[in-house]
């Protein structure tokens, strides 16, 4: 995973709450078997109206999206970052994620910050002012900053070590599976198999 | 202090636990299908690792599948290479799969409960957020995204933070003709899509109690449209009855110690939850979602409501985009809602109970004129068992399909899709914008609803009749 220590780039001002993930990708868009490709199923729904904010030709470089409350619920489809990822997104805020979206997104690398609700309308104003307003997202002090202001966001050390150092889960866990070999020997011997085959 | 119930199975699995780091638990059952789970395998080959535990991984064919001509090839080339690509998969890690034409091929988590591999005090996980239907069974249950899919392949465990603990109490006893479809559409209304957030909720209380499991898994199902990633309910002796004598449930001495354990599975009398709420279920009546997501509900009997009478700003703004998307009248009572199609089906409504109760509302009467209904059984044993039952002359005798077994119209991945600007009344578990088809407005309802909107071509409950 590719490292994520800060980024600079333009906000894309998301007026929208509780936009669900078959908001972001539908269903139609999940056939594919690769992770790349996505970019065209994004907001799919939305895309053909020429006044949805994507197709606003001064949000056309933001690579940071600025939503309202409820981001991300419904379905797990991890889709719906890739599909975030390919357009170019790299940072999503928001006042508040679901569950499983923002697990997906700190897995794949995109930053999702949680910022309180008067912070996203002061974003949300400022991009709108100015599209060209730089902001900067800056995981080692844990701040948004732009026009001159600095705004504090709370990440656990654990995820923020993890995507500073673009560390992959899968590895880390490996790295003891001496613990995970010691705890399976202790497994209950009722618990369910699936294989053989049980009629 | 004593502990919740999920606390406990949370407590059981820890293969390691350090300050800082999240708990890393040990997953008892891996579900997988089609559509999340390829770029997993991916990654698998790519870095040269393999699946460590086929034995405790279970792939089924459901979300992209049609569900008529399942004797022929997928006519879809692209949804017939994701469901080759899981049986490439499976078939090069040693995974069992219960493909399309299979007898235990549907939607992974009816297959899960009828098999009897769901059980008590189990961690079950599936790239699906409706794995909180196994919650049901008193196991913690949750849906995961694929790059977990491939972390659970590759080492049987997860990295997870403790979520909070909520207790969600519904006391009394259901009227007849209100189920648990509509306790959960009316928790839903009363929490809001993110009042879960972060927590995990269990469902308690003398009207849960008296459910049987069927009706469990379906509040358990709809958990992550609160916002939780998993809800729960205590084994009883309805959990016991249900599991015994399942193929995959244990026998003889397996069966006592496994009994055993699973009576300990509940929340201590002490124990202290992180919020509370509770409902009365005397007070219940049949509930209707009017909106475009699944916290937008209102009983059936009620008016859709007028935006301006919203006193939060956000909710407001999300009621007017929702009536525009709806194509409703603020006021408009919701029995004069007009309904074009009925969807009968999937992991929250599509267990032979559901199907049941539908027919016996149908049972000699026709759908109405200009309506249509699609009854998809939510896995190929129950589209048998209704079959030896008679259930699917009920329905085509009144004018409904009747469809193999798959997610179908739930999520309109396969060829069963609303059109733009077509309405349904559906049992399934989400009313988002274009969730069934690009365009299609949904009513989420219970079974009960779902068969007397049929008849009514209205929304209406069996009463209206």
């Amino acid at each position: 995973m590719e490292k994520f220590i800060s980024h600079s780039g333009t906000g894309v001002p998301l007026r929208r709450s509780n936009v669900d993930t078959d908001q972001i990708i539908p269903a139609v868009y999940l056939k594919r078997v690769t992770r790349t490709g996505f970019e065209d199923g994004l907001f799919a729904a939305w895309r053909s109206d020429p006044d949805f904010v994507l197709n606003q030709p001064q949000y056309k470089a933001g690579t940071i999206l600025v939503a309202g409350v409820d981001f991300g619920t419904g379905s797990s489809r991890e889709h719906a970052v890739w599909a975030l990822q390919n357009y170019g997104f790299k940072v999503v805020i928001s006042s508040r994620f679901a569950d499983i979206f923002r697990g997906n997104s700190l897995k794949g690398g995109l930053l999702t910050v949680i910022l309180p609700q008067s912070e996203i309308e002061g974003l949300w104003t400022a991009i709108e002012t100015d599209p060209n307003t730089s902001i900067e997202v800056d995981l080692q002090s844990r701040e948004v900053r732009y026009n001159g202001k600095k705004v504090g966001f709370e990440l656990d050390d654990y995820t923020r070590w993890r995507l500073m150092e673009g560390l992959d889960d899968i590895g880390l866990t490996l790295r003891k599976i001496d613990e995970v070999e010691k705890f399976e020997k202790n497994r209950a011997v009722y618990k369910p198999k699936t294989l053989p085959i049980l009629s | 202090m004593g502990k919740a119930l999920a606390e406990k199975v949370w407590n059981d699995h820890i293969v390691r636990q350090n300050a800082g780091e999240p708990d890393l638990l040990y997953i008892d059952l891996h579900l997988i299908h089609e559509v999340t789970s390829p770029q997993a395998f991916d990654g698998l080959r790519l870095s040269g690792r393999t699946v460590r535990r086929p034995e405790l991984t279970l792939a089924t064919e459901d979300h992209n599948v049609p569900t008529i001509d399942i004797d022929k090839p997928i006519a879809d080339p692209v949804s017939r290479l994701q469901v080759d690509t899981l049986r490439k998969n499976c078939a090069e890690f040693g995974i069992r799969i219960h493909s399309l034409g299979d007898v235990e091929q549907g939607i992974v988590h009816v297959v899960g409960p009828q098999l009897g591999i769901t059980q008590p005090g189990m961690t079950i996980v599936c790239g699906d957020s409706h794995t909180s239907t196994h919650g049901a069974f008193g196991a913690l249950a949750f849906g995961i995204g694929t790059s977990e899919v491939e972390h659970v392949l590759a080492t049987q465990t997860l990295p997870l933070n403790r979520p909070k603990m909520m207790a969600i109490n519904v006391e009394g006893t259901l009227k007849p003709g209100v189920t648990s479809k509509d306790i959960i559409l009316a928790v839903i209304a009363k929490i809001s899509t993110g009042g879960g957030q972060g927590y995990i909720l269990e469902y308690r209380g003398s009207a849960i109690r008296q459910l049987s499991m069927e009706a469990r898994m379906t509040i358990c199902n709809m958990s992550i449209e609160a916002g939780a990633r998993a809800g729960l309910i205590a084994p009883d002796e309805i959990t016991f009855e249900y599991i015994k004598g399942r193929p995959h449930a244990p026998k003889g001495k397996e069966w006592d110690a496994a009994l055993a354990y699973w009576k300990t599975l509940q929340s201590d009398s002490d124990a202290k939850f992180d919020k509370e709420i509770t409902l009365n279920a005397d007070e219940l009546s049949p509930f209707v979602t009017w909106g475009t997501n699944p916290g937008q509900g209102v009983p059936l009997n009620a008016a859709v409501p007028i935006p301006s009478e919203i006193e939060d700003e956000q909710e407001r703004v999300a009621a007017q985009n929702a009536l525009t998307y709806m194509d409703l009248k603020a006021g408009t009572p919701m029995k004069a809602i007009k309904i074009d199609t009925v969807f009968l089906g999937s992991c929250t409504n599509g267990r032979i109970e559901d199907l049941r109760s539908a027919a016996e509302i149908i049972k000699g009467k026709r759908i109405a004129g200009d309506t249509r209904m699609l009854v998809v059984p939510g896995s190929a044993r129950v589209r048998l068992q209704a079959e030896a039952e008679g259930l699917d002359r009920v329905f085509l005798d009144a004018g409904a399909e009747w469809r193999s077994a798959g997610c179908s119209m739930c999520l309109g991945m396969n060829p069963d899709q609303l059109k733009p600007g077509e309405r349904a009344a559906s049992t399934s578990n989400r009313n988002f914008e274009g969730r069934q088809g690009k365009g299609g407005r949904t009513h989420l309802v219970s079974p009960l609803v779902a068969a007397a909107t049929a008849i009514k071509g209205t929304l209406a409950s069996p009463a209206d009749l």
